[in-house]
């Protein structure tokens, strides 16, 4: 018998869980400001939001998500809905290093699969998993736009196009003290 | 086609080193606003009307007729949006990317010259998140126009005033959707909004707003540097005007060109040297992962919005996936499935529900485990989730390449079952 999940009060009148202002930089909270400034209303911001405090944190936790709600005046359930709905908002830690490998159609037909499972086999991971040494995290990602390049993936937001098993062998050596 | 400038969009166009704010100017650049800033907004609008453009994103409808639901004059909204739907996230489409990275002062100029003709004081680029290359040569291109003057208040000296403004998405195909995508960027999540009320008139935070693909945006500059009738003279067939046309799949060399409207899958399929070598065409998709499949007898047909529909299919983007003889058909169709139903949103249920079925059905037969009732059950899903019962067109549009796949490529769905295993696979 597993033991019941114990109920948490929640008053939903008390502080903020996690206070903007103690909790993000001056940097974060600066450019955040900066975007809330382009649109009618604060919670447009949050997509921006999220990306920014990703590139200082390299993923959201959830106090970086409550500290986003707070600072934007919506609930965080809502931007909770928000950043599960996007794949490259990560609400889990990634490693330093992020591979999104394309798996839509051209990719498909110019063999993409040998390349996931080379990836899968030499990182000795699944997709949606970090290395153990937290170096790179291996994502799928839908179609990334140069089908005539295909198949391609993504390292850290950068392309990388026309793959076969040796580009990737290099690609991976590259990242610097990875396991073989 | 022997006009002097046939090629209008790609005219400019330097992926290497696209050009900066002065050499775009100095080759004609921003000539197309000039032009339109010395017109009334009407008269702008007319001109497209007269050019017949229709939009590039896939469903084709009258740019012209379009903007023409925006309300103006002394009476309008003192607030209006434009929005360029950069979200390009159709499996097998690259156009925009190419034009972004390539031509970032032409989509600027575009922008300017929509802005102005439906009086949209702030504009906004939805750019797809991977689009990382774009996002840095246009934000360069935003900033060089700022510093120039060609953005923000009283530009040249006019009454007009525009802010524009770059959004990277962070990766969701359904941003695509003009209604999904207003959600989007007021920072809800992006489902698709019930239509009517039409962005047109209550839209971005509740204010008309016009939602224009990238590549038709970057039509507008030529348009209003030559007028709508050298714009009707580009092409001979029944769409008028200049297309990024494309292919990817087992060709010898995939890529895009700038063609005339109508110019017919086989002379594209040409361009890129055709198959490649022992393989042949076993059938395509014209315009990205929701069209429908034609064959190779189809390859005459021109890509026109009404001349693929009458062949069974849609233009869709313009950009075609070619299936090689090698490659299993099931195994396709299982894979353009499996995008979408990963990219549903999940706010309607036969969309949400429907797709991971089929999934799960074709995976079954794919590896020969399916029986003759998986292929009525299929029929039917394509039945529950087609247009009028879903909440938006992208279950529709996921229908489109399974019914047609299933019709032209019955043989190999029969086979998988018959054989209790794909064909293709040894």
């Amino acid at each position: 018998m597993s033991k019941p999940i114990p109920i948490k009060h929640i008053d939903p009148l008390a502080e903020p869980r996690v206070d903007y202002r103690h909790y993000l930089s001056n940097k974060e909270i600066t450019a955040i400001e900066h975007e809330c400034a382009l649109y009618e209303s604060r919670p447009a911001a949050a997509i921006d939001a999220l990306q920014i405090v990703q590139g200082e944190r390299r993923w959201i936790s959830d106090d970086s998500l409550y500290a986003i709600a707070d600072m934007l005046g919506m609930s965080a359930t809502e931007l909770e809905g928000i950043a599960t709905f996007y794949n490259l908002i990560y609400r889990q830690p990634v490693g330093e290093h992020v591979i999104h490998l394309c798996d839509s159609i051209s990719c498909w037909l110019h063999d993409f699969q040998s390349i996931a499972d080379h990836l899968r086999k030499t990182l000795n991971i699944e997709f949606g998993q970090t290395t153990s040494d937290g170096k790179i995290t291996l994502l799928p990602n839908v179609c990334l736009g140069c089908c005539d390049k295909a198949p391609a993936l993504m390292l850290d937001g950068e392309l990388v196009e026309s793959l076969d098993i040796a580009s990737v062998d290099k690609l991976l050596q590259g990242l610097s003290g990875v396991q073989k | 086609m022997n006009k002097p400038n046939s090629q209008p969009l790609s005219t400019h166009l330097d992926l290497a080193n696209p050009q900066n704010l002065k050499a775009y100017q100095s080759t004609g650049g921003y000539a197309g606003f000039t032009n339109a800033l010395k017109m009334p907004p009407q008269e702008v609008q007319q001109q497209v009307s007269d050019s017949k453009l229709k939009g590039r994103g896939g469903a084709g409808f009258s740019t012209g007729m379009k903007w023409s639901f925006v309300p103006m004059g002394e009476d309008a909204p003192k607030n209006k949006y434009l929005v360029c739907n950069a979200d390009e996230m159709e499996p097998g489409t690259f156009k925009d990317r190419w034009l972004m990275e390539g031509s970032p002062h032409l989509l600027i100029e575009g922008m300017m010259i929509a802005a102005y003709a439906i009086g949209a004081n702030v504009a906004y680029i939805f750019l797809r998140g991977e689009y990382r290359l774009c996002a840095t040569r246009l934000q360069q291109a935003i900033d060089e126009a700022q510093a120039g003057g060609l953005l923000g208040d009283n530009i040249n000296g006019s009454e007009f005033s525009l802010q524009l403004h770059l959004h990277t998405s962070a990766g969701r195909y359904i941003c695509g959707e003009e209604t999904a995508l207003i959600n989007a960027l007021e920072g809800k999540r992006a489902n698709p909004r019930a239509k009517p009320p039409f962005p047109q008139v209550v839209g971005l935070f509740g204010r008309p707003t016009i939602v224009n693909n990238c590549e038709t945006l970057c039509n507008l500059p030529c348009i209003l540097k030559n007028g709508g009738k050298w714009y009707t003279e580009l092409s001979s067939g029944a769409d008028t005007g200049s297309k990024i046309y494309g292919i990817s799949g087992r060709v010898k060399n995939a890529g895009l060109w700038e063609r005339p409207m109508g110019t017919t899958a086989g002379e594209i399929l040409q361009l890129a040297g055709g198959m490649q070598d022992g393989l042949k065409l076993l059938g395509w998709l014209p315009g990205g992962a929701s069209t429908d499949f034609l064959m190779p007898e189809h390859l005459d047909v021109p890509m026109e919005y009404d001349a693929i529909a009458k062949a069974g299919s849609r233009m869709g983007t313009g950009l075609i996936i070619a299936l090689d003889d090698r490659h299993c058909p099931v195994g396709m169709i299982l894979n353009l499935l499996q995008f979408f139903a990963q990219e549903s949103c999940g706010w309607c249920t036969p969309c949400r529900d429907g797709l991971p079925w089929a999934v799960e059905i074709l995976t079954r037969i794919e590896v020969g485990q399916g029986s003759q009732d998986d292929i009525d059950a299929l029929q039917q899903l394509c039945s529950f989730m087609w247009l009028g019962k879903t909440f938006c067109a992208l279950a529709p549009g996921a229908v489109e390449p399974l019914r047609s796949g299933m019709k032209y490529f019955a043989d190999d769905f029969q086979q998988h079952i018959d054989h209790k295993g794909c064909p293709h696979r040894h």
